[in-house]
């Protein structure tokens, strides 16, 4: 199961988390550490996930990721660690939708 | 207003990022920082209010600086005032916050609920959507308790969209996580069960991670999810690449949903209608052929996509493990991928592959694989492959290829990774074991272990050669040749000397025939190596030379020269020193009849389990120890048996008594010799898959173990599946226990395994022997245990039984504490009066006595209490005591090395309810252990 989503920039600024167990408080530094050492020359651009990010977002970028869009989609695609809406097309268009009942700006 | 240019953008919010991402030093983020969070401050303490969408921009700025890494100790009583906000936008932000910072806040939480309730009540289905992903990001089980029973109302509601009830169902998943006990099941389960037949595929994939973990705790409940299921895959799995639509992901049908429903499966036993079970084996004959066709696409995605599914696929045809076919066709495919050039796929292969190799069906397809799997093992770059490698190995061994897999695991051990040696020491010493049909290959291969990994040989090992060359008589010679050899190396490891010595001490003469091992070059070569050994091997080589002038009467002079020295004699260290003036004296002083006697050849060793598969299992850790091993078990539980770790300096601990008196030194207390043995302990558990954590004490086993202090025989243990009864007896510090497991199910159990658990403290005072039992116990079948019990010495604590099956797909776990008593090895005493106030006054010394005062929790029965007493195991003294309403008792507590006399008495107080009780023995501890299972009776 998925115990936590994490994205970050190159230099391990932190853009993106979501925790799906419980951790402590002192800990989640400690692990996002550890994730930045052993995974900033991984590269994954290929999973549905990232996809969709990218589709709707051009290409994820510091701006986009933290505009709280980044987060709606998080929770469109993955609910408590699991797979919820795995169709591109549906979560673009849910996302699409939720922005727009009352929104002015 | 501010302008913006697109979407919600915050103008001052991009303002502020930006000024930050152009920050040169560390600490002139922080002054922008400081700055910024000055600047908020006092725009939320102003008098002026803000609002929504200034709310709503400060706070999404402290959100930003909290996830740098800034502490923020403001703005939640803000980011709460925005989740009543109608915009979409400001509540959004809201509940971000609220879902990013709350673990490090849980008074948000309190302040939340109202809101979060409002808006799952919403008739916008956004705002549900939104307050159900609040509740399972935080997932706390304050969050349960406010909203468990409302969510399974969503779920089923007919008017529910469907983004809503995927949400729901996920976060049903999440706080049923937390806190199962706030889920009841109900009417909504079968409900939940029908949205298996959705239309909507989204739905369906939700609803499907609901389902499989529910099932797993509810079996019962969810048993109509398999039908739905099978038909569910059974559409996906035929359906062309564009029914789905963007349901299909590089053009492999709805991949994710597929792989759930396989795993949704996995929680049950193959489908009993025949129609259902047919269709299911299409849908895995159809995924296996699918594998076999050219790729649709070259990308990665398409592959992974396929591949996940069809992992899935195998892992639920093994799990059936009835399907010959399937298993065969399943261990074919991994066998392509065996050689395929992703190293994740040949890893995840030789993984499915030992899972295979267990079933009957696939165990010969799986050892047709034999030459890619050493191959692997030969070549493959990354150390956790080659791990796999040797698992597989291992697990597809058996009579017809060990010689093969045991030499390919030795020559891989001159080059193996450290992390893993003594790993593969262990198998090959088991399989060697195992499957030795020629001893002296067992031998060889033994002895090639520690000379090749000899640091990597613990002693469970070394301990087990030996124990296997004395007892069997036709390996022996050749054993003595072999080590003698050995031993000639310039450089050889110390357990070669270890072996080297104990063996040619008991079988050196079988060689001294031949000029070039005769006695003398024997003792020459030996102790050639004394002086670079570690203090137990050289007590043990002492031993050996002992043992040599009983053997070889022509080099005694040699050796008594030898213990003579100032080296050995005036030794700093006091166990040589010991052995050297010992020995010494016992060859000056005894006759060789006594010699003879007394350094006889060692008897064979007591048939006992091996002590290195449960060293195997312990290395390995719980999770990787496969099915495979314990299926294994059945087939091998014949070769498990085996000597016990033996003592490691035989000559002195087998020393008859009168060797005592020979030295002249009166009783000497026995000397304790050479390292210790092995805490063999009890292994009656040495192959068990899956979690072997033992599970907490079942409710309600204090009661029951309370119980039985006063009887023998009843049941211990029951629940929906399992009935556990006793039936024991004891005679002095004797007892036997059978232990009867009842199915109550029509259901077979798979892996049953019951396990005896003592702690180190029990395990020195009570000794437990048991066999294993079968590991399949049939529907409604009940199997026996018996169990040998001896009391050692007095015990306080209670051995725990627990028993690890599989029943349906469900892992159980049940532990109990086995009622194994001191006062269970009572001997009643029959005294009079006087007798027994002569001796109550003897015991007058404070410890002795052990006095407990305490209510009455069964109403006061003379008889039944006179029942309970002599229950208990002593003897119910009548006319003893003055008082005609005491009860008084006598007996013998026996023990293996000690008896213990104990004497108590009871005094009721019908008034107040109360007893009074006092115990009084020659032990502290006796007294004290007697009294608490006493008093919990009345």
């Amino acid at each position: 199961m998925i115990c936590f989503i994490l994205i970050q920039n190159l230099v391990g600024k932190t853009h993106l988390v979501k925790w799906y167990m419980q951790f402590d408080d002192n800990e989640k530094p400690k692990l996002i550490e550890e994730v930045h050492a052993t995974s900033h020359c991984w590269r994954c651009q290929n999973t549905n996930f990232v996809e969709i990010l990218n589709k709707y977002c051009d290409n994820v970028c510091e701006l986009s990721a933290f505009t709280s869009k980044v987060y709606s989609v998080t929770d469109l695609t993955l609910v408590t660690s699991k797979i919820c809406e795995t169709s591109q097309m549906k979560v673009l268009k849910l996302q699409s939708l939720e922005s727009m009942p009352g929104d002015h700006l | 207003m501010p302008a913006v240019s697109k979407g919600d953008g915050m103008r001052g919010l991009a303002v502020f990022i930006s000024d930050i991402r152009n920050c040169k030093s560390k600490e002139a983020e922080i002054k922008r920082i400081n700055k910024e969070l000055a600047n908020i401050r006092s725009k939320f303490k102003g008098d002026k209010a803000l609002d929504g969408y200034s709310k709503k921009k400060y706070v999404c700025k402290l959100l930003f600086i909290f996830l740098l890494g800034h502490d923020i100790d403001f703005g939640h009583m803000e980011a709460v005032n925005l989740l009543s906000s109608n915009r979409y936008t400001e509540k959004q932000i809201g509940y971000l916050f609220i879902s990013v910072l709350v673990n490090s806040n849980s008074e948000l939480i309190r302040l939340i609920n109202n809101a979060v309730k409002n808006d799952l009540g919403s008739r916008n289905p956004t705002f549900t959507g939104l307050a159900l992903h609040c509740i399972a990001n935080v997932g706390s089980r304050e969050m349960a308790e406010a909203f468990a029973g409302e969510i399974p109302k969503i779920l089923v509601a007919g008017d529910t969209m469907d983004s809503v009830k995927q949400s729901a169902a996920l976060c049903l998943l999440r706080l049923y996580r937390t806190s199962p006990d706030l889920v009841p099941m109900g009417d909504w389960t079968s409900r939940v069960v029908h949205l298996l037949n959705d239309q909507h595929l989204g739905v369906v994939t939700a609803a499907a991670s609901l389902i499989t973990t529910l099932a797993q705790k509810n079996p019962e409940e969810f048993k109509t999810s398999v039908s739905l299921a099978v038909s569910r895959l059974s559409r996906i799995v035929t359906s062309a690449s564009t029914d789905l639509q963007d349901y299909t992901y590089y053009f492999v049908p709805a991949p994710w949903l597929s792989v759930k429903l396989l795993r949704l499966l996995q929680c049950y036993p193959p489908p009993e209608d025949p129609a259902v079970r047919g269709r299911l084996t299409e849908c895995l004959e159809t995924i296996l052929n699918k594998a076999q066709e050219p790729p649709k696409s070259k990308k990665v995605q398409h592959s992974n996509a396929k591949n996940a599914v069809l992992f899935e696929a195998i892992s639920l045809i093994i799990h059936h493990d009835s399907e010959p076919n399937l298993l065969v066709r399943a261990c074919n495919q991994l066998g392509q991928f065996l050689q395929h050039r992703e190293t994740n796929l040949r890893y995840l292969a030789l993984e499915s592959m030992c899972t295979l190799a267990s079933s009957e069906f696939s165990h010969e397809a799986v050892k047709t694989h034999i030459e890619t799997v050493i191959n692997a093992l030969k070549t493959e770059r990354d150390v956790s492959v080659r791990q796999r490698a040797v698992d597989l190995l291992y697990a597809m061994c058996d009579r017809s290829n060990a010689q093969q897999i045991v030499a390919e695991m030795l020559s891989y051990l001159e080059t193996a990774d450290y992390s893993i040696r003594e790993e593969i020491v262990l198998k090959v010493a088991i399989l060697a074991e195992k499957y030795a049909v020629d001893y002296t290959w067992y031998v060889d291969t033994i002895l090639n272990l520690i000379r090749i990994a000899g640091d990597y040989v613990s002693e469970e090992v070394w301990y087990r050669v030996i124990q296997i060359v004395i007892n069997r008589d036709d390996v022996q010679g050749y054993a003595a040749k072999t080590v003698f050899e050995a031993l000639q190396a310039p450089a050889c490891h110390e357990n070669l000397v270890k072996v080297g010595g104990y063996i040619l001490g008991e079988f050196g003469n079988l060689i001294a025939g031949d000029p070039r091992s005769s006695p003398l070059t024997q003792f020459h070569l030996l102790h050639s190596k004394f002086h670079l050994c570690s203090v137990p091997t050289r007590a043990l080589l002492l031993s050996t030379y002992i043992k040599f002038v009983n053997l070889f009467p022509e080099v005694k002079g040699t050796i008594q020269d030898v213990l003579r020295s100032g080296s050995q004699l005036k030794n700093a260290d006091v166990e040589l020193q010991q052995r050297a003036v010992e020995y010494l004296r016992l060859s000056t002083v005894a006759s060789t009849d006594i010699l003879a006697t007394v350094l006889e050849e060692m008897p064979p060793f007591p048939e006992r389990e091996s002590s290195i598969l449960a060293k195997l299992k312990k290395k390995k850790g719980p999770s990787t120890v496969t099915d495979l091993e314990e299926a294994k078990r059945e087939r091998s539980a014949d070769v498990n048996g085996g000597p016990e770790p033996a003592l490691a300096s035989t000559s002195t601990a087998s020393t008859p008594s009168p060797s005592a008196d020979l030295l002249g030194l009166g009783a000497a207390p026995p000397v304790p010799t050479g390292p210790p043995p092995s805490s063999g302990g009890l292994l009656v558990d040495v192959f068990s898959d899956s979690p072997s954590a033992v599970a907490p004490l079942a409710p309600g086993s204090e009661d029951n173990f309370a119980r039985f202090v006063c009887k023998n025989n009843g049941v211990l243990f029951e629940n929906q599946l399992l009935q556990i009864g006793l039936k024991s007896e004891f005679r002095q510090n004797l007892g036997r226990m059978f232990i009867f497991y009842g199915n109550k199910t029509s259901t077979q159990f798979l892996s049953f395994t019951p396990t005896l658990i003592c702690s180190d403290d029990l395990q020195a005072n009570l000794s437990l022997q048991t066999k294993p039992v079968d590991p399949t116990v049939d529907g409604g079948a009940q199997v026996q245990q018996a169990v040998n019990i001896e009391c050692v010495s007095d015990f306080a604590e209670a051995p725990v039984l627990n028993i690890q099956f599989r029943y349906g797909g469900t892992f159980q776990n049940v532990s109990v504490k086995l009622p194994i008593t001191l006062n269970k090895f009572f001997q009643p005493t029959e005294m009079a009066s006087q007798d027994f106030f002569q001796r109550w006054k003897q015991l007058s010394n404070p410890q002795q006595e052990v006095q407990s005062i305490f209510k009455a929790k069964h109403p006061m029965d003379t008889e039944i209490t006179k029942a309970k007493i002599i229950g208990f195991g002593s003897a119910l003294l009548e006319e003893v005591d003055p008082n005609p309403a005491n009860f008084v008792g006598a007996g013998i507590i026996h023990t293996k090395t000690t008896q213990i006399g104990c004497l108590l008495r009871l005094e009721p107080n019908l008034q107040a309810q109360m007893y009074r009780l006092t115990l009084r023995t020659s032990r502290e501890t006796v007294s004290q252990r007697l009294c608490e299972l006493l008093s919990e009776q009345f």
